[in-house]
């Protein structure tokens, strides 16, 4: 029934997707073409990378604000090392971003999980502190493109049956997190700590455990985009991805994905950026000025979340919560405290 | 009821007002704060024999004042379990009315009520899908925020509204011995129109929150929704008005900046809504609802401004004052948890 449901969303925004699509290609006519579907989705491919990471910190019902921030700061930490030092092999260079996006990341998940500190506070801090450290650490210069070297910039473009290896890259993650999160026990975990933390507790689930791991899942995730992102533009520079962390909360909201934790799928949170990015990708293509995306953003989020509340009180969460008023609080609450 | 996806501690309890532990912690934080108040200032004096120059010092209260007048507002709010960070975005919106009023030719009183409108339309909004509807407000806020500035976005594109009446400067940058009532005493000269202003919500809000029984409601519903309610508290219009406030004072801030910069563009006030939430915070106000003060506020935003001010004066760039602004709030969030716990165990 539930699954059902599910189902039911992600077929919709599918549609959605497909008919907007379908509308845009009738004003232009080359906008349907599997070459300009192939670059709108490696286009939005770090979109969807971030979501899938802010997916799994929202599911244990977090938020992660700093993602853009880490982005940031990993995308010109390597871009330095490759201007420094041009000899570093580039599986080196990419590993090297997704650890230290991992270590941004486990700086939040140390301080939701051991200090907790309420999850929007910390990464509100990380946020200004993170993008901070790329400025100290660049001293506010610019790395151009004619400092970093061609493989370093080069390899996300390679074409490979016709989509770049950076398109590649996110079907990449889109199947290792998919099956991450319904396969292993830490996708259950993440799904179990979000949606009923009391109930996760007694089935053995260390939550404070889980969501730490969510934010350092998230953060790997910021670092490999940080390394894309600087490829994909040719420069670092401290303003990089500003504000971008809402665009990866609007793409799980969009997704489906329940701010109040425990609901979504994987498929949800693609099809939430997929859907952004198609309007990005549309916007030009239809005369609109691309002054206009923030605000389109900002009305189909609020769409989403009031299509989300609808969803969610059908599933008849405010029953169970009625049923289990009686009798149960004084067992819940004592074993959440 | 609250539905901000923070974790809750399922059990909460309403401080009585006298000698319990948290009466008397947030005391000593209020303390604390006016400590470290006079701590930074004599260090600034110390630092830079421009400090105490009473001009300098005047200007310096800008760096707050703005800012200060929303955080009362959002004090409010946050105390009640809800959150808005849709405030800069509100400014930004509330200026490009000015800004296109401006052009039109209207006056500076028409103007000042065009930025109070704007900002109460947008409380209204942001009040009716969160306390009518019941959408949690850090997604609510998170959409409106890109909608407002958005907006502000459309209308500006890359271009900027300048172009306002003389006698508006007057809001941001005139001081109040341009009025004949104000005493002509020498020490009276470098008050600014918005020191007093600031001075005077701090007043109004200060008395609202503790001083009345709406105030008494708004405490009621942070600390739990469900029993105010069923203590006959209105939450969801309580609720409402909290935003329309919220609205309005950004609307009031938006008077203030935008005839101080005098000019618009869509990125004015970027980034505030993090400085005004810090404030707060550091102010003593519990980002979980339920407590907190308008004087634990005003001393935040004092410290604020002057940590700003004293390394604007020692050179160090905005954006590294950032990475402070940050760990300020981490710290003063962290610290009262780990003493806490400290506490607790031993």
């Amino acid at each position: 029934m539930m699954s059902r449901i599910l189902k039911y969303r992600e077929l919709l925004l599918g549609a959605i997707i497909l008919a907007l699509i379908a509308a845009f290609s009738l004003r232009a006519p080359g906008f349907a073409t599997p070459r300009n579907l192939a670059g709108i989705f490696n286009d939005t491919s770090i979109l969807i990378i971030l979501a899938l990471g802010q997916m799994a910190v929202i599911l244990t019902k977090s938020i992660d604000l700093s993602v853009a921030a880490n982005l940031a700061f990993t995308g010109m930490a390597v871009a330095m090392l490759n201007a420094a030092y041009p000899g570093i092999p580039l599986p080196l260079l990419i590993g090297a971003a997704m650890a230290i996006g991992a270590v941004l990341g486990a700086v939040n998940g140390f301080m939701v999980w051991i200090i907790g500190i309420p999850p929007i506070v910390a990464t509100l801090g990380t946020l200004t502190i993170y993008r901070g450290l790329a400025f100290v650490l660049s001293g506010g210069a610019w790395v151009n493109q004619t400092q970093m070297t061609s493989a370093f910039l080069d390899t996300p473009r390679i074409p490979l049956l016709g989509l770049p290896l950076n398109g590649w890259t996110a079907l990449l993650v889109i199947a290792v997190i998919a099956v991450v999160f319904m396969r292993t026990g830490f996708g259950r975990a993440l799904y179990a700590s979000g949606g009923n933390p009391t109930a996760a507790l007694y089935a053995g689930i260390d939550v404070g455990r889980t969501r730490f791991f969510a934010f350092v899942l998230s953060g790997t995730l910021a670092g490999l985009c940080g390394y894309l992102w600087v490829a994909r533009y040719a420069v670092a520079y401290v303003d990089i991805a500003a504000g971008f962390e809402l665009d990866t909360v609007a793409a799980c909201v969009i997704g489906g994905i329940s701010t109040l934790g425990g609901i979504g799928s994987v498929a949800g949170a693609v099809l939430g950026a997929l859907f952004l990015g198609v309007i990005k990708n549309a916007l030009p293509v239809i005369d609109i000025s691309p002054f206009w995306q923030m605000a389109i953003s900002g009305l189909v989020i609020i769409i989403a979340v009031l299509f989300n509340a609808r969803q969610e009180r059908r599933k008849g969460r405010l029953i169970l919560r009625d049923a289990a008023r009686s009798p149960a609080p004084a067992a819940a609450e004592g074993a959440a405290a | 009821m609250s539905t901000m996806p923070l974790d809750k501690p399922t059990v909460r309890r309403i401080p009585d007002k006298l000698s319990t532990p948290t009466a008397r912690l947030l005391g000593s934080w209020e303390s604390l704060l006016a400590a470290v108040a006079i701590a930074i200032f004599f260090a600034n004096s110390l630092a830079s024999p421009h400090f105490l120059d009473p001009w300098n010092l005047s200007d310096a209260t800008y760096n707050f004042t703005e800012k200060a007048m929303i955080a009362f507002a959002m004090t409010l709010l946050i105390i009640s379990g809800e959150i808005d960070l849709s405030v800069a975005a509100i400014i930004a919106l509330a200026s490009t009315a000015m800004g296109a009023a401006a052009q039109m030719g209207f006056g500076a009183p028409a103007l000042v009520g065009i930025g109070l409108g704007a900002g109460l339309l947008c409380g209204a909004f942001n009040g009716l899908l969160v306390a009518r509807i019941g959408l949690p407000s850090i997604v609510v806020t998170i959409g409106t925020m890109s909608l407002f500035r958005g907006i502000a976005q459309i209308v500006l594109g890359d271009k900027a509204y300048g172009g306002y009446p003389a006698d508006f400067a007057w809001f941001g940058q005139g001081y109040m011995s341009d009025l004949s009532w104000w005493p002509s005493w020498h020490a009276f000269e470098v008050v600014t129109f918005e020191m007093v202003a600031f001075l005077v919500f701090a007043l109004l809000f200060g008395v609202l929150l503790h001083m009345t029984a709406f105030g008494r409601r708004i405490y009621a519903i942070g600390n739990n929704a469900f029993a105010a309610e069923f203590s006959g508290i209105p939450v969801r219009r309580t609720k409402f008005v909290l935003f329309l406030l919220t609205g309005l004072m950004s609307g009031v801030a938006a008077v203030c900046l935008t005839s101080r910069l005098g000019s618009t563009r869509h990125s004015i006030a970027a980034g505030w809504e993090l400085e005004i939430i810090t404030m707060t915070v550091l102010g003593g106000v519990s980002i979980l609802g339920g407590s907190g003060s308008i004087g634990g506020v005003v001393l935040a935003a004092i410290v604020m401004g002057l940590v700003t001010f004293g390394l604007g004066l020692l050179n160090v760039p905005g954006i590294v004052m950032s990475i402070f602004t940050g760990l300020l709030l981490i710290l003063v969030i962290a610290l009262p948890i780990v003493v806490r716990r400290l506490r607790a165990s031993s």
